[in-house]
């Protein structure tokens, strides 16, 4: 059968016409189906996400209606009444720390060689991969190496006589190596993204390469390189496993250090995950609130992060297409 | 006048931090190869001292991983790093594919918008938040309730937490996979007369299958190596008894490293067990390079091809 087109009617009304013809199979069931299929696939992980939030939430928020104040302020103690969240994030507060002071440096400088130095030879493929594949290690396999590099080679230097290397500065080291390759990978995408046009222009009034990234490059690539930055900043801050294998403190921490007190550095220290997982591992059921509460300020903290990533990426991308 | 090479070779103070500039950006670069070389050299010292000291008989036939008592049944530990990865995979492959194929063929660019910050955002949630909901909702509400565990701490609320974790990972490269297939693939199909499932299913997945392959052995590498979720939800601290059930508690390889390390400086027990945990790290890290390697292989199967 023809699709035909009655000459004396307009055009929306011949569109009609022929989406009638198209459609008299009947309504497409298999279609509509495995489109709905598809939808409950992403329908359930937003379910899962706000039943996890829910349940946090709901969980902690007697925490933060009874004693705000002293659980922010509070430390890690026996009672579930009494401890709170403070030595924590100093911990956290010194390995994030840790890691836009090294990390961050050495990531971009890495990415700028990788993308706008580096020719085609086999040196530079093999870092290539090796950054790629340094990626994808296990976090715990780093908790090795920070051990064995940071807390027993090193002791010396990131360590007092009494915290054995178990310390923030080894810590903060470790996550910062962790994060490294993360912080090279999404650099290099955000490099590799800006026009050679810009570039071109750069060299044709005889800028030299290292002026052309300074004031071209960088600058067009800072939206993207940010993006990247502040997502493996909330890496760092999530990232419990090799904390444990550099002797992060789960028990009892004597010392209760302001944030910028700098002698803390050289000695033992604990983090937000590693309260998070103290609390929830202990058997005592008042821990439970806590450890729900800790998740809520953690949470706060790497959503807000996130949010941010995205809406910078999303305000650029749509500038700039 | 004659322009001489003088000339061109322009001002010396710019050449001069013109190299030095590159120096320092390589010796950036290059600090990846001292980091993958001290990752070796930290694992490979005391994994031979226990591969060359160790009783085999105590690795091969034990009854279990205890490693202060001296048995080191490293069975115990893959058959659970097995068991948990199966289960991740039930839940994160399905609902990751399905999201992916969802934002990539069928969502409009606003729809995709709004609905992809959902996946980016379970994709930050730190892993130890999954452990805590994997014994306060997954292992109660669902592996309790439906499959009749007895031990609120079992492997399969591990799993489902690491499940979770996947999820992300499966629809961020799959979408990055489907995406990469060529319109003129789609409209060649849609011009025979396909409707949009049959283009879906038998052009889009097709040509897509290198990276969704990748997608699904990126997720397995990095469901082995999660830690925090197995060490919370998984319930053994000391050590497990051999043991293929996934509703009672158990380690994983990465576990297993966590709670040998947890409390104590220098492990105390038997001659070997410091040893044992960079056996352990060793076997998890050939295993997780092993699949990453594969992965990125199929990677550029698909880069090539379009």
């Amino acid at each position: 059968m023809a699709l035909t087109t009655p000459a004396s009617v307009g055009s929306r009304a011949a569109e009609r016409s022929v989406a009638d013809q198209l459609k008299k199979g009947g309504t497409d069931w298999a279609g509509t189906g495995f489109r709905l299929v598809l939808l409950s696939a992403l329908g359930l992980s937003m379910l899962i996400l706000a039943t996890l939030i829910f349940n946090v939430v709901s969980m902690g928020l007697p925490v933060f209606t009874s004693r705000f104040g002293g659980f922010m302020s509070g430390t890690l103690r026996t009672r579930p009444e009494e401890a709170g969240l403070h030595q924590g994030l100093v911990g956290s507060f010194w390995i994030c720390a840790f890691v836009v002071a090294l990390a961050f440096p050495l990531g971009i400088a890495a990415a700028v060689y990788l993308e706008e130095y580096a020719v085609d030879n086999r040196f530079n493929r093999f870092v290539n991969v090796n950054i790629r594949n340094l990626a994808g290690v296990p976090s715990v396999v780093y908790g090795i190496l920070g051990f064995t590099i940071f807390t027993k080679a090193l002791r010396s230097l990131t360590s007092t006589g009494r915290a054995n290397g178990l310390t923030v500065m080894s810590a903060g080291l470790t996550l910062a190596v962790l994060v490294l390759p993360i912080v090279i990978i999404t650099a290099s995408e955000a490099v590799r993204a800006v026009p050679n046009s810009l570039r071109e222009a750069g060299y044709g009034v005889g800028a030299t390469r290292w002026e052309v990234t300074r004031t071209q490059v960088l600058p067009y690539a800072a939206p993207g390189i940010i993006t990247g930055l502040i997502l493996s900043l909330a890496r760092a801050l999530g990232e419990a496993a090799p904390l444990i294998l550099v002797g992060a403190v789960s028990g009892r921490l004597a010392t209760d250090p302001s944030f910028l007190d700098l002698s803390q550095l050289r000695d033992k220290f604990t983090a937000l995950p590693i309260v998070v997982t103290t609390w929830t591992t202990n058997p005592n059921p008042g821990f439970d609130q806590l450890a729900a509460a800790a998740i809520v300020v953690m949470l706060a903290i790497v959503i807000v992060a996130n949010t941010i990533a995205i809406l910078l990426r999303n305000r650029y991308e749509k500038k700039r297409s | 006048m004659a322009i001489t090479l003088e000339d061109l070779r322009g001002d010396r103070r710019r050449t001069r931090t013109e190299r030095a500039v590159r120096h320092a950006l390589q010796a950036a670069a290059a600090t990846s190869i001292l980091i993958s070389a001290l990752i070796v050299f930290s694992l490979a010292r005391e994994t031979w001292t226990f591969v060359t000291q160790v009783e085999w008989a105590s690795v091969l036939s034990s009854d279990g991983w205890f490693p202060r008592r001296g048995d080191y049944n490293i069975s115990t530990l893959l058959v659970g790093s097995l068991i948990v990865t199966v289960v991740a995979m039930i839940i994160a492959v399905p609902v990751g594919l399905g999201s992916a194929v969802f934002l990539s063929e069928y969502a409009s660019p606003r729809v995709r918008k709004t609905l992809k910050p959902t996946l980016e955002i379970l994709a930050g949630i730190p892993s130890v938040v999954l452990g805590f909901f994997a014994i306060s909702f997954l292992s109660p509400q669902i592996v309790q309730r439906f499959f009749g565990a007895t031990d609120l701490f079992n492997l399969m609320a591990a799993g489902l937490g690491v499940g979770i974790l996947s999820i992300p990972l499966v629809a961020s490269v799959s979408e990055d996979a489907l995406r990469s297939v060529p319109m003129a693939l789609r409209e060649a199909s849609y011009g025979m007369g396909a409707r949009k499932i049959t283009t879906t299913v038998r052009v889009v997945l097709p040509a897509a299958v290198s990276g969704l392959v990748a997608a699904v052995i990126l997720a397995v590498s990095r469901a082995i190596g999660e830690t925090m979720v197995v060490f919370i939800a998984g319930g053994a601290g000391g050590g497990a008894l051999f043991s293929t059930n996934p509703l009672q508690p158990g380690l994983t390889m990465t576990a297993a490293m966590a709670s040998q390390a947890t409390g104590t400086d220098s492990v105390v027990g038997e001659a070997l067990t410091f040893q044992s945990l960079f056996f352990v790290g060793s076997v998890l890290f050939v295993i997780t390079f092993g699949l990453n390697v594969i992965a990125s292989r199929f990677v550029r199967r698909v880069r090539q091809r379009y």
